[in-house]
């Protein structure tokens, strides 16, 4: 309003707010939708960075908490209920056939998974089903294929998990080496695999959570585990799949694995 | 539109930015807790299962 030329003022004042004049010419249908636009565009942009990164990050965070409260829960039940004094002749080395879980209802929390490759911190929680309130969960973020089997069992543990997003519990799915252990808990022990290869595939071919992946038709013999995950990162035109073969067991009151005894000592501390 | 929010505002310049960025922020608050979070279950591009 005080810039705003009066007449009579001198012509240096006139020219001196000729510009902001022009600046407050009123609002057009134009322009107000042009700031619409813009607005809506940022918005969008907003969305993505909260969804890949933001919301990402949170719920990573979340899901780790959870994994390791719930590791810490079935360590400390072990530790109370102790399992009968282990034969004295049967070498630690060698505890027998892996013990397996009877079946889980869906969504059911039954496994942690612990993944070396993915970062000293990294674990998830398991659950079954892969529905989207499995894997989008701020505490599970794992899925497991309800037709396959369970860990350390003859045939083929399938899981499931975001690649980005959520928690992007496959995130690194693709920088598996030959040999990365991928360590399973249970209620009962520890498994670990090791990792074997990757395949990329459609997200039709069922075949690969078979027991003996690719061939259906073939009956089992090895214990297997599968993780899937979408494929190219930020895409979900392909599938990835990661395929580990077993390696050994131990029973939870055997402590955990050297390659992540010493994560899970944190976790209790931190616990 | 933002221009005339500009004007609406009260006071001297740095108290006029100062409004603004809590009104970003509260935007922003608004936007991360409701309305992502809905938009989210509506798109839902991340699907990752091989049983389609």
């Amino acid at each position: 309003m005080d810039d705003r030329p009066v007449a009579g003022e001198s012509p240096q004042r006139a020219a001196a707010s000729a510009r902001p004049k022009r600046r407050r010419s009123r609002a057009t249908v134009l322009s107000v939708l042009g700031e619409l636009l813009i607005t809506a565009g940022v918005v969008v942009l907003l969305f993505i960075g909260w969804q890949l990164w933001w919301n990402d990050w949170i719920t990573a965070n979340q899901q780790t908490a959870a994994a390791s409260s719930l590791s810490q829960e079935w360590i400390e039940q072990s530790r109370a209920t102790p399992t009968p004094t282990p034969d004295e002749t049967a070498t630690p080395a060698d505890p027998g056939d892996p013990v397996v879980l009877s079946s889980v209802t869906a969504g059911q929390p039954f496994a942690v998974l612990y993944i070396p490759r993915y970062g000293p911190e990294y674990h998830r929680t398991v659950a079954e089903g892969t529905g989207m309130d499995v894997l989008n969960s701020t505490e599970l973020g794992v899925g497991h294929y309800p037709d396959t089997q369970m860990p350390g069992e003859v045939g083929n543990f399938v899981v499931a998990a975001h690649r980005s997003a959520y928690g992007g519990g496959m995130h690194l799915i693709n920088e598996l080496q030959l040999g990365d252990s991928i360590i399973v808990q249970t209620q009962d022990g520890w498994y670990t695999y090791k990792f074997r290869s990757l395949q990329y595939v459609l997200a039709n071919q069922v075949e690969v959570l078979a027991p003996v992946p690719g061939s259906p038709e073939v009956p089992a013999t090895d214990r297997i585990i599968t993780l899937t995950s979408c494929n190219p990162l930020l895409s979900t035109a392909e599938r990835i799949i990661a395929y580990g073969v077993y390696d050994s067991w131990q029973p939870l009151a055997a402590g955990p694995p050297a390659e992540i005894a010493a994560q899970v000592a944190a976790q209790a501390n931190g616990a | 539109m933002y221009a005339a929010l500009w004007r609406v505002l009260p006071g001297p310049v740095w108290v006029r930015i100062l409004i603004v960025i809590v009104l970003i922020a509260a935007v922003l608050f608004a936007l991360s807790t409701w309305v992502f979070p809905w938009i989210d279950q509506i798109v839902n591009p991340q699907d990752v299962t091989v049983d389609q």
